[in-house]
């Protein structure tokens, strides 16, 4: 598919966002959003783990898998393939970059499978795009992760200290804000004519 | 097709393995084996109260030298033994903390100024006039310290508005004292059950006029207390832990009840009759609760006694014995 580079990146990032629009990857995005702290650095690993499982998957998809005719098997290897790959990665930050270790750690293994990192592989499949619109739509992506987890944990910082009935309190009330959000998101549509 | 796929996916899977292997044994880190062993020790809550981001953090710094070994107040004395231990040095465990509210200034006793709508916050709340508690020191009741605790030891009493601290959950971590923006949660030794439970350190009027159980400073406590425990200072008593015995005299005389006594039943003595009236009892009891001519049976007056023991200790004859010696348990923590 021949689009430009900015329209698929906002795209991504805000018309089409992964959380609000997709409903993907809803286990971190309420999982983890109960801090911002803690919500900005599964932001960053999902950045960061979006671009490498992409940039991986991309080759094993059109050089192996396209040719010998075996499309159904991506599900399978792009799994397989993707944790191995964090898991390898970990084990290298650990040893090499002890900061940047500490600050992605324990987010890094959690999002490693996660339905937001192999939707997105799916649909820059799907969406047939070459490799720069490709790295371009999982840093969107990944962007437009952290973006809203990171305003949702926001709200839910302040949903804690407000006076909810009990039967809503926690997720009920989190869902419900969840989908107030993705509403207010529905006025980014055909932002500068992107959408895919 | 299915040979294929299962080539491919096998291939994948041990390539995939390889890689991982080889990566495991060139990329492992040497992490030093006293740090693991610590951090195994320790409680790993990473409440950060040793001053440390976390319980890792805080063995790192303990190997390398750079931290004492027993500033865990959490796992306290069985967990400076173990590091002492790893270390082969001889660790003196700090004393078990809990933390305790000093304000027992309920909706009831402690009125209202205006009524509070904003944010449930106590920091927030005290940004406004000092809160809309009556006494400007008093506890606001809305549970800034029942979200910063670490370990759901915190719960508010809703009928009063204050909060309660589970005492067995407590770990004595001093986040929420280091959190309450009126400064009346109190770290104390957990072997102490008796303490002040009122900062004021208004004059005794004013404190009268706002909160029935504040203290009002009328040195009655720092009179009777036999231990010479109690001191007056800004009027307000301050209590030496180092000479305080939990008698519970000051809660007992206290006309506001400012004080709180953790202690559930105390106990009592009694005196049978094989009590040769030596009198050794009487010279010993701080409180005149015991009476009696010399050489007849000795009495001890219920309502003055409390429970110190002092007696039973002394008494040549065995005659005394602590009845309802329940409370006492709770001390052998």
């Amino acid at each position: 598919m021949n689009i430009s580079p900015a329209k698929v990146f906002f795209a991504s990032f805000l018309v089409q966002n992964i959380l609000l629009m997709r409903y993907i990857g809803l286990c971190p995005f309420f999982g983890v959003s109960t801090r911002i702290s803690t919500s900005f650095g599964m932001g960053l690993a999902v950045i960061f783990v979006m671009l490498l499982a992409t940039l991986i998957t991309y080759p094993i998809y059109h050089f192996f898998l396209v040719p010998l005719n075996l499309e159904f098997l991506r599900t399978a290897s792009f799994i397989l393939v993707i944790a191995s790959l964090v898991q390898f990665v970990e084990m290298f930050l650990k040893k090499s970059y002890r900061q940047l270790y500490n600050a992605l750690g324990i987010y890094l293994p959690l999002i490693t499978t996660n339905c937001a990192i192999l939707g997105t592989t799916f649909l820059v499949i799907d969406y047939r795009f070459h490799l720069l619109n490709t790295i371009i739509f999982a840093l969107g992506t990944g962007l437009g992760f952290m973006l809203v987890i990171i305003l949702f944990a926001a709200i839910r910082e302040k949903l804690d200290y407000a006076p909810i009935s009990h039967s809503f309190k926690g997720y009920p009330i989190a869902f419900i804000a969840a989908s107030l959000v993705s509403l207010a998101f529905l006025g980014f549509a055909n932002l500068f004519g992107a959408s895919l | 097709m299915i040979i294929i796929s299962i080539l491919l996916l096998g291939v994948l899977g041990i390539l995939m393995a390889t890689i991982l292997t080889i990566a495991h044994k060139k990329l492992a880190v040497s992490v030093d084996e006293k740090v693991s062993l610590l951090t195994k020790v320790l409680p790993n809550a990473n409440c950060g109260a040793c001053g440390y981001a976390g319980c890792e953090n805080y063995a790192e710094a303990i190997v390398k030298g750079e931290a004492e070994p027993n500033r865990c107040t959490v796992g306290g004395k069985e967990v400076a033994e173990k590091i002492g231990e790893i270390l082969g040095i001889k660790v003196e465990a700090k004393e078990k903390m809990v933390a305790v509210l000093t304000c027992q200034g309920g909706i009831e006793e402690c009125k209202e100024r205006f009524f509070y709508d904003g944010h449930l916050d106590c920091k927030e709340a005290n940004i406004i006039h000092q809160g809309m508690k009556a006494c400007p020191f008093g506890c606001l009741g809305l549970g800034t310290c029942v979200n910063v605790c670490p370990f759901d030891a915190i719960k508010i009493d809703k009928k009063k508005r204050l909060p309660v601290i589970d005492e067995n959950k407590c770990t004595g971590c001093g986040i929420c004292v280091k959190e309450c923006p009126k400064g009346v949660l109190k770290l104390i030794p957990k072997t102490k059950l008796v303490y002040l439970a009122c900062i004021s350190p208004d004059k005794g009027k004013e404190v009268r006029e706002i909160c029935k159980v504040g203290c009002f400073a009328c040195g009655i406590c720092v009179k009777v207390c036999p231990y010479d425990a109690l001191k007056m200072e800004k009027n307000l008593p301050v209590m030496d832990f180092e000479k305080c015995t939990d008698c519970g005299i000051c809660y007992q005389k206290c006309p506001t009840k400012s004080y709180v006594d953790k202690v559930k039943k105390r106990p009592y003595a009694l005196i049978d009759t094989t009590c040769n009236g030596c009198g050794e009892c009487v010279k010993v009891c701080q409180f005149k609760a015991i009476e009696g001519k010399p050489g007849e049976r000795h009495k001890v007056i219920i309502e003055k006694c409390v429970g110190c023991g002092e007696c039973f200790r002394v008494c040549p004859v065995k005659a005394i014995t602590m009845v309802g010696a329940l409370g006492y348990t709770k001390k052998e923590v």
